[in-house]
């Protein structure tokens, strides 16, 4: 099906309006609110804790725990059910192997490192919204990082390759693939990249081009604001 | 051709390029990658000669060996206590360490420091799996009675020290307070009234906040002098 003007006219390749804010909760260690559209993340980070049952505990470094949790009526449709679920959960573990290899974890070995990822008003791209806070939090919290992470979710709706499809465009009725992405801005590195649903290679290529040109304005965003919480107190 | 990217003082954020070839060395909180020298967590960038590191601006205390530390005895067993010292594992200090008296068979071990005590103590060693070793023998760690204890990022406490000791001093001469500054981050305050400790706690918090700028000392002065008048009202 042709899909040749996005609904809220926007480019093909373009975001929608970000906003990001370091600091947001104050008894975290780091924390920061992440706002792209009308998807809105919140990250906090605690820790290093003590890490129970002991057998999860690495002797040589510290464990990632990610929890990520939509609110009750973040979304557009039904009630999300309060709670653990799987989905939360398996979102939370690629949440963690995204930033496994980019968090210098061996710094505090036997420990646990606990990021609280929650989406007060949901409407597409929750997870690489959650990403984009967890990174901040995590920097904003001191921990030594190869780089800051940036994500951007990626597809196809129709029959057009666009960047950052909104809830609309996910159910649009002629069929969409989403591929979120995140990648650290510096090298170009992939940490994550999933697909659900069917893409030939040609639109896949141009989808993660759209992605990598969308994280690096992302990246500017995300430095910029861990750089003003800093800044406007120094005068 | 070797040139530093950044200035003095610049903040940066983890990823940021500090320096490009192989005349620079990577300090704390940098690495090497290909030629360049990246930094890994937010901070100050310091440049002295040749060593590129960051000062950072935020984390968690990480021992290392002979940090004066403030600890809460949390738990003991026959032959050590287990203390709090604002890391994950607690640290040990072991009868041998503890104390120079001769401890005589099947004394209490809380007759010693008993559960919630606060210690000034030393770390002895930190091995690399994050075992801490804990020592009283060195001059001026004892148990602190009385005060209360508040806790700022540790990577802040130089600042709340000053340069051989001024800002504590002027805190110390305004407040009437005495304080001790722990190498974690813990800051323990005993003042002649609650008042005089609150207004020693809000000076160590606005010192915290406003750690990276220039010309604090001065600040605190007048910050201390201000609230000191309204007291006497």
């Amino acid at each position: 099906m042709k899909y040749a003007k996005r609904n809220d006219g926007r480019k093909f390749n373009e975001t929608r309006p970000i906003t990001a804010e370091v600091g947001v909760i104050k008894n975290a260690v780091g924390s920061a609110k992440f706002q792209i559209g009308k998807t809105i993340a919140i990250a906090a980070v605690y820790g290093p804790n003590n890490v129970f049952p002991k057998f999860l505990q690495k002797p040589d470094r510290a464990i990632l725990r990610c929890n990520y949790n939509m609110m009750a009526f973040s979304g557009s449709g039904d009630r999300v059910r309060p709670g653990t679920n799987r989905r939360g959960k398996e979102i939370g573990m690629v949440i963690e192997k995204a930033f496994e290899n980019i968090l210098d974890l061996s710094e505090f070995p036997k420990a646990a490192i606990d990021v609280f990822i929650e989406l007060p008003q949901t409407d597409a791209g929750t997870r690489c919204a959650g990403i984009c806070a967890a990174s901040l939090a995590l920097a904003d919290a001191g921990f030594e990082m190869k780089d800051l992470v940036c994500a951007i979710s990626c597809g196809l709706v129709g029959d057009q390759v666009v960047a950052d499809l909104d809830y609309s465009e996910e159910a649009f009725e002629g069929g969409s693939v989403d591929i979120p992405i995140a990648m650290t801005p510096r090298n170009g590195e992939i940490t994550l990249l999933q697909l659900d649903g069917e893409i030939s290679k040609e639109d896949l290529k141009k989808a993660v081009e759209f992605g990598k040109e969308a994280c690096l304005k992302i990246y500017e965003i995300q430095k910029q604001v861990l750089k003003a919480k800093y800044e406007e107190t120094k005068q | 051709m070797s040139k530093l990217v950044v200035v003095e003082k610049q903040i940066v954020v983890p990823g940021e390029i500090l320096a490009e070839g192989m005349d620079f060395l990577p300090g704390k909180g940098t690495f090497r990658e290909g030629e360049n020298i990246i930094a890994s967590r937010l901070g100050l960038v310091n440049a002295s000669g040749r060593v590129v590191q960051i000062v950072p601006l935020a984390g968690k205390y990480l021992p290392k060996r002979d940090d004066t530390i403030i600890g809460v005895v949390k738990d003991m067993s026959y032959s050590s206590w287990f203390v709090d010292v604002g890391y994950p594992y607690e640290g040990s200090l072991s009868m041998k360490d503890a104390t120079a008296e001769f401890i005589e068979r099947g004394a209490s071990l809380s007759d010693y420091f008993a559960v919630g005590d606060v210690i000034i103590t030393k770390v002895a060693n930190v091995t690399k799996e994050g075992n801490i070793d804990l020592t009283m023998k060195a001059p001026g760690l004892r148990k602190l009675n009385g005060g209360r204890v508040i806790e700022i990022t540790p990577f802040k406490i130089p600042r709340v020290v000053g340069k051989q000791g001024s800002m504590i001093g002027l805190i110390k001469d305004k407040t009437g307070c005495t304080l001790f500054a722990g190498q974690n981050g813990r800051i323990w305050i005993r003042g002649s009234s609650p008042e005089a400790e609150k207004l020693a706690t809000d000076a160590i918090y606005l010192i915290a906040e406003k750690a990276h700028t220039s010309g604090l000392t001065e600040r605190v002065g007048e910050f201390l002098e201000k609230n000191k008048l309204e007291n006497q009202k």
